[in-house]
Formats: structure tokens, C-alpha cells, sequence
């Protein structure tokens, strides 16, 4: 169990080295070990959501990964998607329609929203629920959520 | 008395408008500072072994090989702890003949529910901890358990604690008129039914926990806390751990969720604080998801055998039940775990006129996790009851559930006046916030519909609940007692050099937008823009003193203090314009940040006087003394507590080959009197329906007969997620209540205690055309064929 692995990634843009415990999962890695603590841990099986981030483009749970797997991918956590502009439409969506409250949701379910909307998704509010599916939130209705990503998906195809 | 109308309606005026949270950008750019994003320097991490046992004695605790693990920097066991904490007792005066036993952060030398902490691994990481955890060798005697809830007072059930000499923890009977006359009086119909809540919990999605400092050379404890009621924390580490009061400061940043979770005394978060001192060095404890399912205080888990009685005409005589509650083996501290079964003796049908009333509640111990005060406390059960009722009565005499109600609410002009059970009433709306739900929810269109559903075999629904809820508490609920919890709120305002407010606020923030609220108070108010104002809320270093956010108290209560605070701080810096400006204060206000004259010209910018008191004080006359700076507070005075009052309907689709219940919309009047921000209260009431709809559907808690707790994880504990859920119509009555200036109550548990009983009345009037009906939460699609199979038996 004490067994290490380095590793080499590309996180936010920046290029990371490090050597990481085999059992490390990506989430307790982005957080513990570059305080990128945007990215939450709701479960730590795969069931809320709230790791969500990007690895390589595609939309991944950080706790299901390890950091070893991370190896020579190209990760973008919350800080990144603000940061580089990505989600700057969602953003402004989430916050006129007030998409959130506690906020500890909230990464996982801009990331997966994020997916979405780059997937071409419809401003279909059932699509959409079910997209956002995998998201728990307890604390908004998902109304506002799903509001917000409506919104996005209109501005920009129109 | 009512607010002078300027301060609703001037120019720059915030309160009641729609403005998005400022706190938002940093929240969606993932720049939150939750407890477990806090890192110190020195920092180690604890982790709990936990009883496997619902009820067993522990024989021994072997910790040798553990202690050599790596990593590990200390160990305690329960009887380590004790030496360094004082134990608690969850009870309160003012809850006559409740009684607990004395409880310790970890168990002493009997385990009394599957999860309680046995032993506690501090080590530089949590990973390591769990390592050494796994070594720790606890011999066990597993003892009977006394599970069930329904036997708990059976002579062959094992007492949980001997000296009590049963499992009784609270009982009380509340009586008005004669309700065995009533019943029996000619013409009158009795509706009967058991009705069962399912255990359920929280579920927030940031988990409890906390992360302790201490610093032995000043002696201070600083404790980041996950939580709700910073001061009340404070007290509690002070007076456990043995610290004064002054050395102890609990910091809340960003809480993830909170709903009556976070509010409690847990064993594993005041061992976290005893290990810090212990250590002189930082710990840290974040609970994960199944310490949290196994931990965290669950709710409801009532069985409640209740009657109505009705005249043919509609006219309800009265309501009797018996309400029998489970609460794990303790009652939780300080707030108590009776509170939840009083909340149902005193509030079940409260919104109708009913001159007889007897309700009995029995309290019990148990072998499960502890129960107490979550979202909505006891109002899911206390409207259940009444509206199930009400509506099993109405089809019983052929009337139209709504035209029941109408007949048998509280007439909108009858206040102030008294409930059966004797909750002082005021300023509710029940038969305008009924008549506009009928409206907004096209109930005639929508019964056409379900008529014309059924014809194609299609069951569909509506139901309906009238309620109250319990807001802005006054000393009456806790202070009394003799729990350290606050009923009052401070605000302080503070003008900066600049122009700038600088604004704190005893309450607290757990995402319901309180920041933002309170920065709309205070600008509104005192009369800058609203991003000059910069709140800080959740430290009990700098903040003023107070009872913090829960009881949906934060608004009412704390932006009152913040109102009144905003109008003294414009006094005062009034006073001094009047003397810079040689005019009299009458003759001027302030707007956009500037003083004006009273038809708004600008005469002195704020930031010109503020720059001129503070760096300039020559220029002013010497007996001027200027004060930038007001503090007020504020307590709800003459009533217990400040009533809300809602109506809500539900529209529900039931597969009768499946048992799944499809909810198609639900519809929520609510009048939490003055409303501050629609959009964030809109989308709170919105998520307190959607943990109201899980109960109804789909959270329990689920326990083996020896008390394992069977599905404690995020995959098999289900909460609602967003495919299964309705859109949520909102509309508001605003009947401010006549206690403060501001005139808010509170909104953030209505739609968890409504919603369940709405739902409940729509899937049975669904399920009636098979001549069925469910009285369980949550109302699987099990549950839901097996009351059809039993209809066509
Ligand atoms: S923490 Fe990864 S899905 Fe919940
Ligand atoms: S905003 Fe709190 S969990 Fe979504």
C-alpha cells in the first residue's frame, strides 16, 4: 500500500511532476497535493457528482481515477474552466438565475454542464435533467440549474 | 408598529428585489473555503473506529500495533478523552421529565449504536489514520438490541439505560375541549389511519466536520467549523474542554449544506478539539460518506395512530392522535430530541378553526443513531396528519378537498388569535394563499384532465396542504431552557474612509444567501450601492453575538438587527452632515452614497465626510463626537414564534403496474411576509420541496432487526435527483408580521414540511378509483403495489 508511481501531467496548463501513492485518486491528489480544492468530494464512489472535472476533454468522476491513471493527461479542475474563460458563459447563467447556494455542488455540476452545452446539447429541460443526473444538489430544486444551462445553450446558438 | 414607507420605497432601495448574490462568482469559480480546503501548518488528521454493534459492551480496546502504524501520532480511547472532556446531557428545563444519559465524544464502556466512535487515530494523513484504525483490536460482547421502536417500551426489550428503568425518554399529552364528545356527537364521521414516517437524514453534500487548533502559549482554541450556530459551538468546546469562553473562536467560511445537520454536538468533532489540545497542533476530521449516513442526526421515524372527526356539512370537531418517535440512545445535545415530537403535538392542524384536540407523544430510546432537529422539525408530520386526514374525510362525505379546507381554515381577518393547542397566531393569509394556488395551478383544468386520464387507464392526482410554519423563535424555544443557543441577533455597520460599508451579522451562511440579504438591508437602508457593501458573517471574533442561522430565523431576526443598525449608523452620520453642511438633518438623506437634500440633489459625498472625520477631525466643532459606527440587536419579543403560513399542491402520475409515483408539477403559495430577494428565497423554497418530495418518495433509512444500518451509502440511500423532479411554480402573499420593521418571516423549511403531505393526498387521490390509499413515507413503488394488491384482494 505504501507503493509510489511518479507521475507527469498537464493540470490547468501548467506541466506537474509527482510522486504519488498508487491507491491516491485524482481528486485527493488536485486537492491535497496542488491545493486545487475547487473540486469536491461528496462520496468518493461515484455517485454525487461533485468531483466532476475535465481529463483529456471528456467529463470524469476525480474520485474514480487515480492519479497514476492521470499520467500523461491533460486535466482542467474548476480553476482552470474559470481561469481560461471556458465557463464564463455558465458563470453568468448560474449566477442571474441563482443556480446555487451552498455551492459545494457546484463545480461538478458546471463542469458536467459544461459537457453538455459543448456536446451541442438542446435546451431540452428533460435532456437536460437527465444529463445533470449524476449531480446531486441538496440544496436548489435543479430548477434554476437547469434554467441556467438553458440559457447558455440559447444565447449561443442564437 | 410598521416602517416609515421611505425605507421600502426610496430610489435605491434593495429589499425586495430580485438581485443575485454577490458571493456567487467565488462559489462558481471554485474559490469556496470549505473546512476540508483549509490547510495548517503541522496539520495531522484523525480517523474513528467505530462500533460495528448497534449495542455491545466493550471488553477491550488493543491499540499496541496500531500505535506503530505509520504515521500515527496518537490514539484515544473513550476513557483518554474523559479525563480531558466533561460529559453532556441532552436536556432542557422547559421539556419537562425528558431525560438522557450522560454522554462522552467516544464510548465508554458499552457501544450504543452501529457507528457511535469507540476510538479516535490521529496521523499525518486521514489515509494513515484509516490504516492504524484497522489495527485496533476492540473486543466486543454484543448485547440485545432494542431497535424497533414500537416494542421499545415492551418488558422484554433490553433497557438502554438501566437507571431509567425503561425506554421511555418524553412523553406528553396535549387536550383541548372533549374530544370523545365531539367524536360521538350525532352526524359526525370518523376517518382513522396510521400513518408512518421513514427514518431519514440529511444528507448534506459536504460532509460534518471540522478542523481544531490550538495555540497552549495563549491557550486558544480555534475551531473552522462546518456548522450553523458559531456561538453556541463556543460555549460548548468552552465548557466541555474546559476552556474560557473568550479563548475559544469558531470560524464558519463557506458551509456546504447544512439543514438542521450541523447544529449538534458530535462525539468525533469534540474529540477532534480535545486531540488539538491535546496535541498542541492542528487536527483535522472530515467525516466521509458512510460516518456521515451513520453519524449524522437522522429524522422523523414517527408511527402516529390518528382519528378526525366531520360533520356531513364539512365541519371538522376535532383531531386525536398518539404519535410514538424513535431517537437513537441519547437525546442529542443541546437542543434535545423531543423537540421534533413536540413540534407535531403543538402544530398538527394548526390552520383550521377546531375547538377539540388530544394528542399524546411518547419519545424513545433506541439502538440507532441519534434523531433530532432537521429541516422542518416535526411540520411533515404534524401537516400529514391533519391535511391526510382532511382529505381521506373529504372523499368519506363527497366534497372537494378544497372546498373542505375553505370551509375549515382560519378566516384571513380572525388575528391575532389562538390555535387548538394554544400557538399564539398572527398575520397569516391561509384562504387568499389557497385561492391563488387554485388559480396559478388551473385546478378546475387540471381535475378535467384527470378525468379524462383515467378514462385511458391513466391515474393521475392532485393534492393539496394548508400549513404554518415555525419561524423567527424567541427565547421560548431554547434560551428558556437553559440551552447557551442565542434567540437575538446583532448587526453592526461600519462606514469606511472610502464610502464603503463594512457590515457583520451574528447569523450565518450556509448558501441560502443570508450575505446577500443582509448587504441588501443594510445598502437599502443606509443608502449606498449595493457593492459597497462587504458582509462578514460566521466568526465569533468579529462578528457581534448571536443565535446564528436555523428555525428559518436568519432573515427575520438577523435582518432586523441589520435594518435596525442601517437606520441608527444613517442618525448618526446624518448628525454630522448636518453640522458640516449648517442644515438641519431633517432637511437631508442619503442616496447613492452621497448626503442629500430631500429631493435627492447630492450635497456632500459619504466618502467626504468619512475621509473628513477621520483624517481631518480639526475641521469639525470639538463637542462633535462622530460615531461611523451602530450596533443593534434584535429578539422577537411577545410572541414564541412568528408563524408562516403556505398552501401547496402537487400533481402525480401513478404507474399501477410499477408502483412509481411521476410528479408532474408542484405549485407552492407561500407568505413569509416581506420578501427580501425573491430570487434566492424562490429557489430555496424550491429545494426545501425537493427534500420534502425525497421523504415523501424516496429517502429512509433503512435498519436490520439486530440495528445495522443497511443502505448508508449516496448509491442506496436515494435523494432526489434531477431527472425525477417537477418543475416547482413559486408565488408569494406578503403579509408582513407585525413584530419587526422589516416585516420578514421566515421561508427556508416550508417546502420540506409541506411537501410530503401534499404528495401524500395527490398519489392517494390517484390510487382512489382502485379503492386504495398509502399512509407510509416514503411511499416506494413496493409499498404502493402492495396497498393495490391489497385493494383488490
Ligand atoms: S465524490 Fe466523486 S462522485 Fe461523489
Ligand atoms: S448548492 Fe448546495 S449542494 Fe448544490
Amino acid at each position: 500500500m505504501s507503493r509510489s508511481i511518479d507521475i507527469k501531467l498537464r493540470v490547468n496548463g501548467e506541466n506537474v511532476s509527482a510522486t504519488v501513492p498508487a491507491r491516491l485518486n485524482l481528486v485527493d491528489f488536485l486537492r491535497e497535493e496542488l491545493c486545487l480544492t475547487g473540486s469536491h468530494v461528496g462520496c468518493e464512489h461515484g455517485v454525487c457528482g461533485a468531483c466532476t472535472l475535465t481529463v483529456d476533454g471528456d467529463t470524469v468522476r476525480g474520485c474514480l481515477m487515480l492519479a497514476a491513471q492521470a499520467n500523461g493527461k491533460e486535466i482542467t479542475t474548476i480553476e482552470g474552466l474559470a481561469d481560461s474563460g471556458q465557463s464564463t458563459a455558465l458563470q453568468a447563467a448560474f449566477t442571474k438565475r441563482n443556480a446555487l447556494q451552498c455551492g459545494f455542488c457546484t463545480p461538478g455540476m458546471l463542469a458536467s454542464a459544461l459537457g453538455y452545452v459543448n456536446a451541442g446539447g438542446a435546451a431540452d429541460r428533460d435532456a437536460i435533467r437527465q444529463h445533470i443526473s449524476g449531480n446531486y444538489c441538496r440544496c436548489t430544486g435543479y430548477q434554476s440549474i437547469v434554467d441556467a444551462i438553458c440559457d447558455v445553450i440559447e444565447e449561443t446558438r442564437t | 408598529m410598521t416602517g416609515p414607507a421611505h425605507i421600502f420605497d426610496k430610489p435605491n432601495r434593495y429589499i425586495g428585489k430580485p438581485e443575485p448574490r454577490a458571493d456567487a462568482a467565488r462559489l462558481l469559480q471554485g474559490r469556496g473555503r470549505f473546512v476540508d480546503d483549509e490547510k495548517l501548518p503541522r496539520m495531522v488528521h484523525a480517523a474513528f473506529v467505530r462500533s460495528p454493534h448497534a449495542h455491545a459492551k466493550i471488553l477491550s480496546i488493543d491499540t499496541e500495533d496500531a500505535r506503530t502504524s505509520t504515521g500515527v501520532i496518537a490514539i484515544y480511547t473513550g476513557a483518554d478523552l474523559a479525563e480531558h472532556v466533561t460529559p453532556y446531557v441532552g436536556t432542557l428545563t422547559h421539556m419537562a421529565g425528558l431525560r438522557s444519559a450522560p454522554q462522552h465524544p467516544l464510548a465508554m464502556d458499552v457501544a450504543r449504536w452501529q457507528g457511535e466512535p469507540i476510538v479516535m487515530v490521529v496521523a499525518t494523513s486521514r489515509a494513515l489514520a484509516e490504516d492504524a484504525c484497522e489495527l485496533v483490536d476492540v473486543d466486543y460482547d454484543e448485547l440485545p438490541a432494542a431497535v424497533d421502536s414500537e416494542t421499545a417500551l415492551d418488558a422484554d426489550t433490553p433497557v438502554i439505560h438501566p437507571e431509567f428503568g425503561s425506554n421511555l425518554a418524553w412523553e406528553r399529552d396535549v387536550i383541548a375541549g372533549d374530544i370523545d364528545a365531539a367524536f360521538a356527537a350525532p352526524g359526525v364521521h370518523v376517518v382513522e389511519r396510521e400513518f408512518r414516517f421513514g427514518r431519514h437524514t440529511g444528507v448534506t453534500l459536504e460532509s460534518r466536520g471540522t478542523l481544531c487548533d490550538y495555540d497552549p502559549s495563549e491557550d486558544q482554541l480555534t475551531v473552522y467549523y462546518s456548522g450553523q450556530a458559531p456561538h453556541m459551538m463556543q460555549v460548548i468546546f468552552s465548557k466541555h474542554l474546559g476552556l474560557p469562553e473568550e479563548n475559544v473562536r469558531v470560524i464558519s467560511n463557506d458551509v456546504g449544506g447544512s439543514f438542521g445537520i450541523k447544529i449538534h454536538t458530535y462525539g468525533d468533532e469534540i474529540a477532534t478539539a480535545a486531540a488539538a489540545k491535546l496535541l498542541r497542533r492542528p487536527v483535522k476530521f472530515i467525516a466521509d460518506r458512510f460516518e456521515s449516513f451513520v453519524t449524522d442526526i437522522h429524522a422523523r421515524d414517527h408511527i402516529v395512530k390518528a382519528k378526525m372527526g366531520i360533520t356531513g356539512a364539512g365541519t371538522i370537531v376535532g383531531i386525536d392522535f398518539d404519535d410514538l418517535t424513535g431517537i437513537g440512545p441519547f437525546s442529542m445535545y443541546p437542543r434535545t430530541s423531543a423537540i421534533e415530537c413536540n413540534q407535531v403535538l403543538n402544530l398538527t392542524g394548526a390552520p383550521y378553526v377546531m375547538e377539540n384536540y388530544r394528542a399524546k407523544g411518547r419519545v424513545v430510546f433506541q439502538n440507532k443513531t441519534l434523531m433530532c432537529q432537521y429541516r422542518a422539525v416535526g411540520h411533515p408530520i404534524a401537516m400529514a396528519i391533519a391535511d391526510g386526514l382532511l382529505e381521506d374525510a373529504a372523499r368519506k362525505i363527497g366534497m372537494d378537498p378544497v372546498a373542505l379546507r375553505e370551509l375549515n381554515l382560519m378566516a384571513d381577518d380572525s388575528y391575532p388569535r389562538t390555535s387548538a393547542t394554544g400557538m399564539k397566531l398572527d398575520d397569516l393569509s391561509h384562504k387568499r394563499a389557497l385561492r391563488k394556488l387554485t388559480e396559478i395551478m388551473d385546478y378546475q383544468g387540471l381535475r378535467a384532465d384527470q378525468t379524462e386520464a383515467r378514462k385511458d387507464g391513466i391515474y393521475r392526482g392532485i393534492g393539496f396542504v394548508s400549513m404554518v410554519e415555525v419561524t423567527n423563535p424567541s427565547p421560548m424555544f431554547y434560551g428558556i431552557g437553559g440551552a447557551p443557543i442565542a434567540s437575538q441577533d446583532g448587526a453592526t455597520l461600519r462606514l469606511d474612509a472610502g464610502g464603503a460599508l463594512h457590515v457583520s451579522s451574528s447569523i450565518t451562511e450556509q448558501g441560502q444567501g443570508t450575505n446577500a440579504i443582509l448587504a441588501q438591508v443594510a445598502a437599502g437602508v443606509f443608502g449606498v450601492d449595493l457593492n459597497r457593501v462587504k458582509v462578514t458573517t460566521g466568526d465569533t471574533a468579529t462578528t457581534p453575538y448571536g443565535g446564528g442561522t436555523w428555525a428559518s430565523r436568519g432573515a427575520g431576526i438577523g435582518g432586523e438587527a441589520m435594518l435596525l443598525a442601517a437606520q441608527a449608523l444613517k442618525d448618526q452620520v446624518l448628525e454630522v452632515a448636518g453640522v458640516m453642511l449648517q442644515t438641519g438633518v431633517e432637511k437631508l438623506d442619503i442616496r447613492d452614497g452621497a448626503v442629500t437634500d430631500l429631493e435627492g440633489n447630492e450635497r456632500l459625498p459619504l466618502a467626504d465626510l468619512a475621509r473628513t472625520v477621520y483624517y481631518r477631525g480639526n475641521e469639525l466643532p470639538n463637542d462633535l463626537n462622530p460615531e461611523l459606527i451602530a450596533t443593534r440587536h434584535y429578539r422577537v419579543t411577545d410572541f414564541p414564534f412568528v408563524f408562516t403560513n403556505g398552501a401547496m399542491a402537487a400533481h402525480v402520475e401513478v404507474d399501477t403496474a410499477t408502483g412509481f409515483v411521476k410528479v408532474l408539477h408542484f405549485w407552492a403559495v407561500e407568505d413569509c411576509g416581506r420578501v427580501i430577494n425573491p430570487l434566492l428565497v424562490d429557489e430555496q423554497i424550491r429545494g426545501g420541496v425537493v427534500q420534502g418530495i425525497g421523504g415523501a418518495l424516496y429517502e429512509e433509512c433503512h435498519y436490520s432487526p439486530d440495528g445495522q444500518f443497511m443502505n448508508a451509502t449516496m448509491a442506496d440511500y436515494m435523494v432526489p435527483m434531477a431527472s425525477e423532479m417537477p418543475d416547482i411554480t413559486i408565488a408569494h402573499i406578503e403579509t408582513p408580521t407585525k413584530t419587526s420593521v422589516l416585516g420578514a418571516k421566515g421561508a427556508g423549511e416550508a417546502g420540506t414540511g409541506g411537501a410530503p403531505a401534499a404528495i401524500l393526498n395527490a398519489v392517494n387521490d390517484a390510487l382512489s378509483p382502485m379503492g386504495a390509499s398509502i399512509w407510509q413515507m416514503p411511499m416506494t413503488p413496493e409499498r404502493i403495489l402492495t396497498v393495490l394488491d391489497k385493494a383488490a384482494e
